[in-house]
């Protein structure tokens, strides 16, 4: 065990995997030289080698193409877009082709590639630095989707994700980078994708979110505990697609009061979906209306610090809509 | 004696010149009937109601038979776009698999019944699965080339397309990549001077093979129905792939004698005297002529080629006619790897 940054946590897993199996290498803008313009593949280029730590032109379109190509001849590629805002131009790749190679081609070819992408604000980032694009992929059959909020599953979905013998996008919140520090176990684990975690047990509320939302709930929780006597029970989504149905539903009956949080925006977003899940599933063991605290519908969010800070979920919002939920 | 020689060497035949034998180029031209027949038979079953959808190459067979022969059809990674029925049955595909494809039967090697005909796909032959958004596959052949590289193997992909997808971003993206990276990929563009219902002119401004410039490395325009040229072209990048010099750009210039598909009214956009113009250009014709001046083939040979193409159409089309649909609920299969999963998600 070691205490590391989330950020570590997940340049560990690459360094792990491209040590283990000689067919995964990364590619993207300034992954190389640089390090990444967050410095998550610092040194792997020194280590593996140019074309296994490979800087690419400025085309995102080929930086997924390319690895999608790779994939199918049997390498296991990691393609990093440089934030999560710039992989529109790959989402043909992404939907049209790594999607659907499997099932187009009745499973005679596959494409076991990741697709890297920092998502998230509070960085003073402005529109296209900060978004989470989560909606535009959840819902498409073929992708897995991954967003871990912990520097432990930061580092074991990735594993796992590379592994993973389909497409899986990771998502890792560029907040959480330096933000969360914890244990991390320096020998070879994977947390398996499509399992939800329960990181607090409680008995009055449910939260169930996923990325860095969960911080700010977690930091209530504990406040919430103190102050009011309140217990809540949290839920850390950790995969969106494949999602955790038994484990929503099991953390809804929990305490029959449910809040979804997510920083992507509220409309058509991760929590909608939760949401209908839990309504199909439980609704009459519910004592209140579900809850969901989000981003606003608003196309992006802006850099200006109050306009940032009206955008991004807090500690105090959370605590605010949690402690609502529990008066119901 | 050397004088004796030279005559000798220039007197060749030009099939001989390029180092294919005399059942070499009479194989070509084989290929190239049959991926013809093929094609045209493909159009009358949709007409008749028996499949649904026919997307046609006619007029292209010349060029994508020329240039699979260039390739190491044993080795090689292809990746042909969806008229490349002379590509497909030249590296390996038959008759019967591509007739299963065309009534979108379950023993439909390329998709199991799931996609339109023309999407081809088979991990036994090489050939990578493929899509209807036009020009995805050309990043993938750059990434199957870096893979390539990657392993040190001496292996080529090839990837084909048309004038109009050539103006996709993946197009651009792609080239450019395989140029910084020098990898080993044949980039060959069928320009058959129709995108659907635009001609060439107003869909480029300027030649296909001159992009490679602005991406290092050689673009060469190539007459698409001398199959002889283009198997010099295609046979000649390869080698520069192999010795490590990079991608090369192919433009093959030909004409789509046939509509864009069974859906489309072609003289609604282009004039009968124009399609039948292009008819005299046509490669197979020209070919047989180039087979028969050598003496290496017969109009006796070429009615009983044309006899036996028609009983092995007749055959692929009884066994895929007599093959079954998949399963309705076979549709939630191969979502992901296992079945189990998928089940799970329902």
């Amino acid at each position: 065990m070691a205490v590391m940054e989330y950020i570590d946590a997940i340049r560990l897993a690459m360094k792990e995997e491209m040590q283990r199996d000689e067919a995964v290498f990364v590619l993207g803008e300034d992954v190389g030289v640089k390090g990444g313009v967050f410095t998550t593949t610092k040194g792997l280029q020194e280590q593996f080698g140019e074309l296994r730590v490979l800087d690419t032109p400025l085309a995102e379109s080929a930086i997924a193409g390319v690895a999608i190509g790779a994939a199918m001849y049997g390498m296991k590629p990691i393609a990093e877009m440089q934030y999560s805002d710039f992989m529109l131009p790959a989402t043909n790749q992404i939907i049209s082709e790594a999607a659907k190679i499997r099932y187009r081609s009745n499973n005679d070819w596959s494409c076991p590639v990741v697709v890297r992408a920092p998502i998230g604000g509070g960085i003073f980032g402005g529109l296209y630095h900060s978004q989470c694009p989560e909606s535009i992929f959840f819902g498409t059959p073929g992708l897995k989707i991954v967003a871990p909020y912990s520097a432990y599953d930061a580092k074991g979905l990735l594993k796992a994700a590379i592994r993973d013998p389909d497409p899986v996008l990771f998502f890792e919140n560029k907040k959480c980078y330096k933000l969360i520090k914890e244990d991390v176990p320096e020998d070879d684990y994977i947390v398996p994708i499509g399992k939800a975690n329960v990181l607090r047990e409680g008995s009055d509320i449910t939260v169930i979110g996923y990325s860095l939302p969960l911080h700010f709930a977690m930091q209530a929780a504990e406040e919430l505990a103190n102050e009011q006597g309140i217990s809540a029970h949290i839920l850390d989504l950790r995969s969106l697609q494949p999602l955790d149905r038994e484990a929503i539903i099991a953390a809804a009956r929990k305490t029959g009061k449910v809040l979804i949080i997510h920083e992507d925006n509220k409309t058509g977003g991760v929590g909608a979906e939760v949401s209908a899940i839990i309504a199909e599933e439980c609704l009459f063991e519910l004592d209140a209306p579900i809850q969901r605290l989000c981003g606003p519908d608003v196309p992006a969010m802006p850099i200006s610090p109050p306009m940032e800070k009206f955008f991004m979920l807090s500690k105090d919002k959370v605590k605010d809509a949690m402690l609502q939920l529990a008066l119901f | 004696m050397n004088s004796n020689h030279l005559t000798e060497a220039q007197t060749e035949a030009k099939h001989k010149q390029l180092g294919l034998s005399d059942e070499q180029v009479v194989d070509m031209y084989k290929y190239m009937l049959l991926a013809r027949k093929f094609d045209e038979r493909n159009l009358l079953l949709q007409r008749a109601g028996k499949t649904n959808f026919h997307v046609s190459g006619i007029g292209q067979e010349t060029a994508q038979v020329a240039s699979a022969f260039a390739l190491d059809r044993e080795r090689d990674y292809f990746l042909p776009y969806y008229r490349d029925y002379g590509f497909v049955l030249s590296v390996g595909m038959t008759l019967t698999e591509l007739m299963m494809s065309a009534f979108a039967k379950a023993g439909d090697p390329n998709s199991g019944g799931r996609q339109m005909p023309g999407h081809f796909g088979s991990k036994r032959l090489r050939i990578v699965t493929g899509s209807s958004p036009v020009t995805t596959q050309v990043p993938h052949a750059v990434g199957i080339a870096l893979a390539a590289k990657m392993q040190k193997k001496d292996i080529v992909s090839f990837v084909t397309f048309g004038e109009g997808s050539s103006n996709q971003g993946d197009f651009h993206e792609g080239l450019n990549f395989a140029g910084v990276q020098k990898l080993p990929v044949i980039f060959m563009c069928e320009n058959n001077q129709y995108a659907i219902s635009v001609p060439v002119r107003k869909q480029l401004g300027g030649k296909v093979s001159d992009r490679a410039l602005g991406y290092g490395f050689p673009g060469i325009r190539v007459d698409g129905n001398d199959a002889l040229e283009v198997y010099r072209v295609v046979k000649e990048a390869r080698e520069r792939a192999i010795r490590g010099e990079g991608p090369t750009l192919i433009e093959a210039m030909m004409y789509r004698l046939s509509p864009h598909s069974t859906s489309d009214n072609d003289l609604a956009y282009r004039t009968k005297e124009e399609v039948e113009e292009n008819w005299k250009q046509d490669g197979i014709p020209r070919m047989k002529t180039y087979l028969i001046d050598q003496g290496i083939w017969s109009e006796e040979q070429d009615e009983a080629l044309a006899r036996e193409i028609s009983e092995q159409l007749k055959e692929a089309i009884a066994a895929a006619e007599n093959s079954p649909f998949p399963k309705p609920e076979d549709t939630l299969l191969h979502v992901y790897a296992g079945d189990k999963e998928v089940s799970a998600w329902q």
